[in-house]
């Protein structure tokens, strides 16, 4: 018998005809009888005292129905790390102070989107402009602006991870070199902007449809903030369009509709705009690294220090793990004798920096392996033997931090040497990078303080056989759904269209903290594989009695057909099977329950996906202008689930992390986004896009289903840093500063050519004298 | 504002509506009509979420005004399909896993089938032109144009 029938074999989403047919119901989609629209009313100043608001000419306007402002809100500070009073430092709508620009100071709900619109221009609002900061290494100044009353020299988290010993670590260095780096900011760019219905009634329920990547989070940072109980609220969200990181907070249109619509008793949609979108729906968080490294002359890695000052902007966020994270895949994929990260967070008076897809660690794989580079370089190794001498692998542990169990990082490394050298000589102008990376399967750390388990799952087998597999977990595109359902069909033996998926209610779903840090493959995936195998279980005590094994666990059913192991000829139909056990149960369907927390994993993750990624880039020498040509990864993510979804991941992520090397930036002037629309922010098009290929390394990861861990982020990870070591190979020059533009390339390479000029002219000029 | 009378036919069917002046075809498809499948992402053109045909050609309809569609026929992503037999360029979309989050592909689906129509055998080149205006956060485009690509090729003649 086949081991797998259902994973690995590719499949088509089972939403895919629903999306390709236009039928896929988004929350921006929703039109509920008596409905109104609302608008939020942003502050223009970064910094500023509310002195008063005037909302009465607003009101007066017809059609409007209400006007909020801070005054009507319980005045909480919210916040995702919920575990920490001082990090839960967000009002939402600004009572008395607003710090960056874009937050929101008031909202209206009217008749329609005009009204409101114009009703928004009614409201005055009373500034006194304060001095505000935007760098974070002027806001950590003494005399500096403070941004926060809790936070001295705007210093909102600091982190620190040590191992080894770093200052003997370097007495023993052949070679140390020290860079700094400038990582910049990423806008997720969700094609459905963030977007809620909220409707209150007089009963006292709330409900909300939102794109989100977490209803759960989004049901309990409601009820924390409108003192509600979390059961009296309910979040829907069928289809996400998108959320790459930005929609697993709470936002400014799922607070301000639910605001409105506990006013009025009647539902409330808010859609934000794009340039909204772009400039108060959090960002990448640009850093500042500093970078000393030691190693021996044959490449070893002895000691590395890292320095990291993370611009914050104006509120905790998600920020904090992204700080954490970044120093944590520093050192990733590599086994160091001894590192020491230092990093600081700090607030600046900018839209907040959060979590956005790989979470800090694309800034640490771009310094990282930049670095690398510049180091084997300097030393005469190749670049991919420096990797593979310091590659991790199964059983290392990161001291004091986590546990690799499974690791194809050194398979990954020898396709992609394979691959580098089959491109034989390149074109002039033309260079491979290659950059390694890791990632996490899902996090350890409550910081959100859930009481739950960190995903659960329900399955129930019909008297049809049919299967009702209920999930907490999000598809925001990603794919969970599928892989979920397949894992669900593969362990239960029966096929992949008998799997009926329940999911984005929290009324009728188990909770799962949401899809972010490449969690739902492995946490989600191994709840309902659990749940799938007690369901199992129950068709196989009744399966037993009629088939006469010596134990129970002799049977198990594949493809619709329970029968003995050792002999898979004798068995029965699965669906006599089903009917026999409800029959059994006295009528009652077969529910089976699975649940999913770490435990004693160490701090970051269960599991750890690899891989090794290999760009191709010509250069321009005289525009400066990056074309990608051709993009190739070897990647270990386990046991892949679903082929054709994996494929997916890791293209799009490519793609994203490719325009977060060379195209995408938010370029600021005094805290205001210069380009927040989708002609100046250049996402990548599709001609832009080079030919890609993905290998697959597959291995056996013990703590995920199946042997599966994630594929959905790491692969934003290495792209930047390949890229800018494919310029470094093609031209001799390094850009530390993202996004690698043509403009800077350019004036990277003039500025060599003026310096050799300068050179030349001094020597004939010295020998003219002479 | 006054109403206008906007005479125009959607996938085959025939509307007479009053509407103000101002309001843009996505609108009206998607609010008077119902027919949610096409997208608004930008509002500026950028985008192309919000494609559909108009008389043939591709149009981003945040950018048309509604009264523009007077006498004209408009082909949204709904009406790609025949009932349940989806289009050649919807299959071959699900085999390649065109998709992901599904919010760009109505504007998608329906660019590439303009492409089609124009030029039934474009080169990987010419599908990568004629799907530039389209964004996609998610696939990293590869995807799509291997669906293009497939169809081209005639892999999704037979009926579905």
């Amino acid at each position: 018998m086949k081991k797998y029938t259902v994973i690995n074999t590719p499949v088509h989403n089972i939403d895919g005809i629903a999306k390709v047919t236009g039928q896929a119901g988004y929350t921006f989609d929703i039109k509920l009888p008596h409905m109104l629209y609302g608008k939020i009313l942003r502050s223009p100043y970064a910094h500023a005292k509310i002195l008063k608001i005037n909302t009465r000419k607003a009101k007066r306007l017809i059609g409007v129905k209400a006007v909020v402002t801070g005054k009507d809100t319980l005045g909480i500070k919210q916040g995702i790390w919920r575990r920490y009073k001082e990090l839960c430092d967000e009002e939402i709508l600004a009572r008395s102070k607003v710090r960056y620009i874009g937050e929101p100071v008031a909202a209206v709900a009217a008749v329609d989107e005009d009204t409101a619109e114009e009703a928004q221009d009614l409201i005055e609002v009373e500034y006194e402009s304060l001095p505000a900061v935007f760098d974070p290494l002027e806001a950590i100044k003494e005399g500096a602006p403070q941004i926060h009353e809790h936070a001295e020299q705007n210093i909102n988290v600091t982190r620190h991870i040590e191992w080894g010993d770093v200052e003997e670590g370097f007495k023993k260095a052949d070679y140390i070199r020290e860079d700094r780096f400038r990582v910049s900011s990423q806008a997720h760019v969700c094609m459905e902007t963030h977007n809620a219905v909220a409707s209150y009634t007089p009963e006292g329920k709330l409900t909300v449809w939102t794109s989100t990547q977490s209803h759960y989070y989004i049901k309990v940072l409601l009820a924390d903030i409108l003192g509600l109980k979390e059961n009296d609220i309910r979040v829907i969200s069928r289809y996400t369009g998108g959320g790459f990181g930005s929609k697993f907070e709470l936002d400014s249109a799922q607070f301000c509709s639910a605001l409105l619509s506990m006013k009025l008793c009647r539902p409330v949609k808010i859609v934000l705009m794009r340039d909204e979108e772009f400039m108060a729906t959090k960002r990448r968080t640009p850093m500042f690294y500093y970078l000393r490294t030691g190693v021996k002359k044959d490449g070893k890695f002895l000691a590395k220090e890292a320095r990291v000052y993370t611009e914050g902007g104006a509120y905790t966020a998600m920020g904090a793990t992204a700080l954490y994270l970044t120093g944590f895949f520093q050192a990733f994929p590599y086994v160091w004798q001894s590192y020491r990260y230092d990093g600081y967070r700090v607030y600046t008076n900018t839209e907040p920096s959060s979590a956005m897809r790989g979470f800090g660690a694309p800034q640490a794989t771009f310094t990282a392996e930049t670095q690398i580079d510049l180091i084997a370089s300097d030393l005469g190794i190749d670049p991919i033997e420096i990797r593979r001498k310091n590659a991790m692998y199964p059983g290392y542990e990161v001291p004091g931090q986590a546990r690799i169990q499974s690791c194809g990082l050194s398979q990954c490394l020898d396709k992609i040497e394979e691959w580098v050298k089959s491109r034989g000589k390149l074109p002039l102008h033309r260079g491979i990078g290659v950059a390694a990376y890791g990632f996490m399967s899902g996090g350890i750390f409550n910081w959100f303080d859930t009481p739950y388990a960190f995903s659960s799952a329900l399955v129930q087998v019909n008297i049809d056989g049919k299967v009702d597999l209920y999930v907490g977990s999000q598809d925001m595109g990603q794919g969970s759904n599928t892989t979920l359902s397949m894992i669900c069909a593969e362990e239960l033996g029966v096929r992949l269209e008998d799997i009926r998926l329940h999911m984005g209610d929290t009324d009728t779903c188990p909770v799962d903290l949401g899809a972010w840090g490449s969690r739902e493959t492995l946490m989600q995936g191994n709840a309902v594989k659990m749940a799938a195998a007690d369901a199992k279980r129950q068709i196989l005590e009744f399966s037993a009695a009629k088939l006469g094994p010596n134990i129970v666990y002799d049977l198990d059913i594949k493809d619709r057909w329970v029968h003995l192991m050792a002999r898979p000829e004798r068995g029965l139909s699965y669906y006599d099977a089903v009917k026999e056990t409800i029959r059994g149960k006295d009528g009652q369907p077969i529910v089976g329950r699975g649940h999913y927390t770490p435990h004693r994993k160490g701090m970051i993750s269960p599991a750890y996906s690899f891989g090794v990624q290999a760009v191709e880039a010509d250069v321009d020498p005289e525009t400066g202008k990056i074309t990608l040509k051709n993009c190739v990864t070897a990647h270990d993510c386990g046991q892949v689930i679903n082929p054709l979804g994996v494929e997916g991941q890791l293209e799009g992520a490519m793609a994203m992390a490719a325009g977060y090397g060379f195209t995408e930036d938010l370029p600021m002037d005094e805290g205001k986004i210069l380009n927040p629309n989708l002609v100046d922010y250049k996402v990548l098009r599709a001609t832009e896009m080079p030919e890609t290929k993905v290998v697959e390394v597959e291995t056996y990861e013990p703590e995920g289903p199946f042997g599966a861990k994630e594929a959905g982020e790491g692969l934003t990870n290495p792209t930047a840093g390949a890229l800018s070591n494919a310029i470094y190979h093609a031209t001799g020059i390094s850009i530390k500063n993202l996004p690698i533009t043509a403009e800077k390339v350019h004036d990277a390479i003039r500025d060599r050519e003026r310096k050799k000029k300068a050179k030349k002219t001094d020597r004939v000029q010295r020998t003219k004298q002479k | 504002m006054a109403k206008y009378l906007l005479c125009f036919t959607v996938n085959g069917e025939y509307h007479e509506l009053y509407i103000k002046p101002k309001r843009l075809l996505v609108e009206v498809l998607r609010d008077d009509l119902g027919l949610t499948g096409t997208k608004r992402a930008c509002n500026t053109g950028a985008c192309a979420a919000c494609t559909v045909l108009l008389n043939g050609a591709s149009v981003k309809s945040c950018s048309v005004l509604a009264l523009q569609a007077d006498g004209a026929e408009i082909l949204t992503v709904e009406g790609l399909a025949d009932g349940a037999r989806l289009s050649p360029l919807q299959r071959s979309f699900l085999d390649h896993g065109a998709y992901q989050c599904g919010f760009c592909t109505p504007g998608m689906l329906v660019s590439a089938q303009a492409l089609l129509d124009e030029n039934p055998k474009p080169t990987r080149e010419e599908i990568r032109e004629g799907i530039q205006g389209n964004i996609c956060r998610c696939t990293g485009y590869n995807s799509i144009i291997r669906a293009v690509e497939a169809v081209a090729k005639g892999k999704y003649k037979e009926k579905g």
